[in-house]
């Protein structure tokens, strides 16, 4: 699907030619060299840090982030970042970003680098172990209590709507009742 | 937010108070500074540091950490004694009138606590009202029945005179008098003020009153509901809205429907605890349609179960007990945790008493973390954290996350905007999205229980999971945000007629209202309904047009409910649906095509026909809360660590607060773990080994726990160490100099934590009480791991938090600070 900003513009109206992209004429000099976001998409996304969710474009050329920046549409930022949200650019663009599934064994002093399905059965192993060991059926009163108290989960504000809504039916589904993110703290 | 961030242009007088937003949430500046340029707003800053937002402000004052209640207090007792309320707004749209039962007490008959306390609990029954034949609450509209809440508000507040203000927060009489002129000037109707808070108001063990006290402030000034008005909480996490909507926490489900309790045993008894009911044909009591929300949230889980029996599934918690964050540290101290999740959290280096945390984290069995980076969470176990690898027997995960550009979904801002973020490149090697992970889980669990059976499979079995792809992305089997965004929609699950429309099975629920309680219809959160329709996904929408000039933005992106951008909306207008201010109208009443115009209008019917607070189920705003553990109105506790009395009265700290410092020292026999859960309480002999006060905050440069900041090259270099900022005063003392290394202490952490000092005219000593207390501030953003590392502020606070949220008390509490020779 094409999602250039230009394409969103077009869907939302063509009244708003002269608001946006169309008024940011650069300054002309006879020796400069083509800009390198010229011919790059432009995907449009919001700031990962703090919650005012300004607008970010990020420009890519060859399936690469090359650039990122303020995106002048937007009704909040209207460009503007902070240092933080000038910096996206370094988290697609960074070395020691993990790019491995990654464990380590009891006792041991390293990390093994291990494959999706073998971490994931590892891990969906441990949950049903510990869901059917603590699985509690009823409290000491008596009552229908279902839950699991024995694992718990914490995290969820860096995540997506949608992937959080997932995550909180998934715990639930399996009974949990220690469940939290970022908002408790 | 009530409001959201482009309606603070409309301000009049902007406040605020437990946030430096300069620094912290700099683009909402645009905003106070476009009041500023063009209403002539005046900018108010009230800080224990003269911060980055301080230095911008037209009026800045000092306050202890800790005090705020007091200096709001001193401001709600100013606003009475001088009649700076809008009068109007009070006894029309507040509960001022309302007559109170004449058993209640507060704390100026009872020496700083309300009627009922027993056992360290309230028994509310004497907090609630004198009710007419009919059920609806008596109110006097004079004003004057001295059992109406607003002589009893106006009793409450009498104690906080400029007097005992100042003796307490150690601020300037004369500073707080000037503010306290300029805000309360906004009770005239046309005029506006709005609060901003942050962390700083809510990390205390009052932190929910400190909310609180806002809210009673401007119901008596008629800034709810209002353009330019409300109260703002500038929250630091981009989804940290979105997260809280979708209950990533034990007490909610999605919606903010309450999670199912022991007690609770059935559906039928679970919908009518939880159900408001009213007798007052003008209140909307909007909760009154909880049971068409929970049978949707079930059918989006569980499609194929009648709710009466998918109610079952959901785990129900115990009657009174907490399993909040500092229960699950104590539980896990105990040993009765075997396995962690952290999706993107940062425990080791986030919770209270970190290190506490991170011995703990050596009692699981395994621990997943999922992220982007090697968190100290995630390497608990290694030398860098001080332990011997061969000790720790749990196993650990580290699965490789997207970041935000690396897929699609969306995120919800503190204006609660829902924001469509679209894939902008791959992750790098092996690393997947979030909803991947989740969902291979969820495949796994059903194969699992299918294949060997195991505890109630149930749930599981019959997990509603049908997030194929419908085309849009760019793997068959990836699930699809899209198809979850659907689902948090909600759609119709048969053919159903409403109001002579017949809605088919599959297409989308238009808004909440028509959600049915028969599990006719589907809704993953009934919030979110009228986000996606049969025809578009609103949360992508990006028109950033401004019909009204009001700064609305209807049609960029979505925000709940209903696109409704200010919320309490009815509040704005008079009875007759004129708005109070003329020049920024957010409703207003055509009557001629007898409609409302503007933004959504909250609630339905002709002005004046319904309340204003619908989500109350009298239908007025609380100045009076019955809903709080600690108390129907905001009361001045001390920090629980604090070198002073509380001057208020006899009640040192919050009577109500839950002591899981206390619970870890019973509970578990490792002295190391022990030692992490003390506390430095008033009255005890420890308080002289531990005399400055501490605070922790952020800059701008970095972020939260700093896994997102530490690992990047320019914000790394930007702030590259850890630092504790002390006054001028305090170094001399100490004979410390700009730049030198420190060790600092508490008591729960005697072997302390080294941080380079940074000595600035920012943070001053405080007269209280005629003793000079010293304060200090810390970055948190620090731990071990990143391209920049430094010491971790929490290894040195509290594992104790508000008596109704649990929020840590961050902001408060004592350390002390030593020279280290080198």
């Amino acid at each position: 699907m094409n999602v250039s900003r230009r394409g969103f513009l077009k869907l939302a109206g063509g009244t708003l030619a002269a608001a946006g992209i169309g008024a940011s004429v650069g300054v002309k000099s006879a020796h400069a060299k083509p800009s390198k976001i010229r011919y790059a998409r432009e995907i449009p996304t919001v700031c990962p840090y703090c919650g005012v969710g300004c607008g970010i474009i990020s420009h890519v050329s060859n399936g690469k982030v090359i650039n990122t920046e303020g995106d002048p549409d937007h009704p909040i930022n209207r460009g503007s970042l902070c240092s933080k949200g000038s910096a996206l650019f370094q988290i697609p663009n960074n070395d020691k970003r993990l790019s491995k599934v990654l464990y380590r064994a009891p006792g041991s002093g390293q990390w093994e680098v291990k494959s999706w399905d073998w971490a994931l059965d590892k891990i969906a192993r441990n949950i049903k172990d510990a869901r059917d060991k603590g699985f509690v059926r009823t409290n000491a009163k008596g009552q229908v209590v279902n839950r699991v108290e024995n694992i718990a989960s914490l995290g969820g504000a860096s995540l997506d709507n949608e992937e959080v809504y997932s995550l909180v039916k998934f715990k639930r589904a399996l009974g949990l009742v220690h469940l939290e993110h970022q908002a408790r703290i | 937010m009530t409001n959201h961030w482009n309606d603070i242009q409309h301000a009049d007088v902007i406040m605020i108070l437990g946030s430096n937003a300069a620094e912290n949430h700099p683009i909402s500046f645009k905003y106070v500074n476009l009041a500023r340029e063009k209403r002539g707003a005046k900018l108010i800053n009230v800080d224990p540091r003269f911060t980055r937002t301080s230095a911008t402000a037209d009026k800045y004052a000092r306050l202890r950490s800790g005090t705020d209640i007091v200096f709001v207090g001193g401001m709600i007792n100013y606003a009475l004694q001088n009649d700076r309320i809008q009068k109007d707004y009070v006894v029309n749209y507040t509960n001022a009138a309302f007559l109170v039962n004449p058993d209640f007490k507060g704390p100026a008959d009872l020496e700083g606590v309300y009627s009922g306390l027993s056992g360290g609990k309230y028994d509310k029954a004497t907090w609630s009202y004198q009710l007419d034949e009919n059920g609806v609450p008596k109110k006097d509209t004079t004003l004057t029945d001295p059992n109406c809440v607003f002589q009893l508000l106006k009793k409450h507040y009498a104690r906080y005179d400029m007097e005992t203000v100042v003796k307490i927060t150690g601020g300037d009489s004369k500073e707080y008098e000037e503010i306290y002129d300029l805000y309360t000037s906004t009770c005239k109707p046309e005029k506006s003020a709005t609060i901003m808070y942050a962390m700083g108001t809510t990390q205390h063990t009052y932190g929910s009153q400190n909310v609180r006290i806002f809210a009673v402030l401007q119901l008596l000034l008629g800034n709810i509901g209002v353009a330019g008005g409300g109260i703002n909480a500038l929250r630091g996490e981009s989804n940290v809205q979105g997260s809280t909507d979708h209950a990533a926490l034990f007490h909610i489900l999605p919606g903010y429907l309450q999670a199912p309790k022991a007690s609770q045993q059935t559906y039928q008894k679970y919908l009518e605890d939880s159900t408001p009911e009213t007798t007052d044909p003008k209140s909307v009591n909007w909760w009154g349609n909880y049971p068409k929300y929970a049978a949707s949230l079930l059918k989006a889980w569980w499609r194929d179960a009648d709710p009466e029996k998918s109610y079952d599934y959901i785990g129900k918690i115990d009657d009174g007990v907490n399993y909040s964050t500092i229960p699950i540290i104590e539980k896990m101290a105990s040993g009765g945790i075997n396995g962690l999740f952290c999706w993107g959290q940062n425990p080791a280096v986030a919770c209270p008493s970190a290190r506490l945390v991170r011995r703990a984290l050596a009692k699981l069995d395994w621990l997943v973390a999922v992220d982007l980076w090697e968190t100290e969470t995630a390497s608990f176990w290694q030398p860098e954290a001080g332990v011997d690898p061969s000790a720790v027997k749990t196993e650990v995960f580290l699965l490789p996350a997207a970041s935000s550009v690396e897929k699609e979904g969306s995120i919800s801002n503190s204006g609660r905007w829902a924001q469509w973020r679209w894939k902008a490149t791959e992750p790098p090697g092996d690393a997947r999205d979030d909803l991947y992970i989740i969902s291979e889980l969820v495949h796994r669990m059903k194969h699992l229980y299918a294949k060997e059976g195991g505890a109630f499979p149930e749930p599981i079995l019959g997990l509603s999971w049908e997030y194929a792809n419908s085309g849009m992305d760019d793997s068959a089997h990836h699930p699809s945000p899209r198809t979850v965004a659907k689902e948090i929609n909600g759609f119709f699950l048969k053919d159903v007629e409403i109001k002579g429309t017949v809605y088919k099975a599959g297409q989308m629920v238009p808004s909440f209202a028509f959600l049915q309680a028969d599990g006719s219809t589907c809704s993953g959160n009934w919030l979110y309904c009228n986000s996606v329709t049969d025809t578009e996904n609103r949360l992508m929408r990006r028109d950033n047009s401004d019909p009204t000039g009001l700064g609305f933005y209807h049609n960029w992106a979505w925000c709940w409910p209903v696109n409704r951008r200010v919320i309490y909306n009815r509040a704005s207008v008079d009875l007759n649906g004129k708005p109070w201010a003329k020049d920024k109208p957010v409703i207003w009443w055509d009557s001629l095509r007898k409609t409302w115009l503007g933004d959504v209008p909250d609630g339905g019917g002709a002005p004046g026909a319904v309340h204003p607070f619908i989500m109350v189920n009298h239908g007025h705003g609380q100045l009076f809360s019955p809903g709080m553990v600690d108390g129907p109105f905001p009361e001045h506790y001390e920090p629980l660590e604090s070198q002073v009395p509380n001057l208020m009265s006899r009640q040192q700290e919050s009577p109500v607060i839950m002591r899981y410092d206390k619970a870890v020292q019973e509970r578990v026999c490792d002295p190391m773990l022990v030692e992490g859960a003390a506390a430095c309480v008033f009255g005890s002999p420890d308080k002289d080994r531990f005399p400055i006060y501490c605070t922790t905050y952020r800059v701008t440069e970095h972020w939260q726990a700093g896994q997102m900041t530490r690992w990047l090259p320019w914000l790394g270099e930007l702030v590259p160490h850890m630092f504790v900022e002390m006054s001028e005063e305090l170094a001399k003392e100490k004979r410390i100099r700009n730049g030198e290394v420190v060790r600092v202490t508490s008591i729960r952490n005697q072997e302390g934590i080294l941080a380079h000092v940074m000595v600035t005219s920012r943070i001053r000593p405080f007269t209280v009480n005629d003793q000079t207390l010293h304060q200090v501030g810390m970055l948190w953003h620090f731990g071990y791991k990143g391209r920049v590392t430094g010491a971790i502020a929490n290894d040195l606070t509290p594992l104790v938090g508000d008596a109704n949220t649990m929020i840590p008390e961050y902001k408060a509490f004592l350390v002390n600070i030593e020279k280290v020779r080198r």
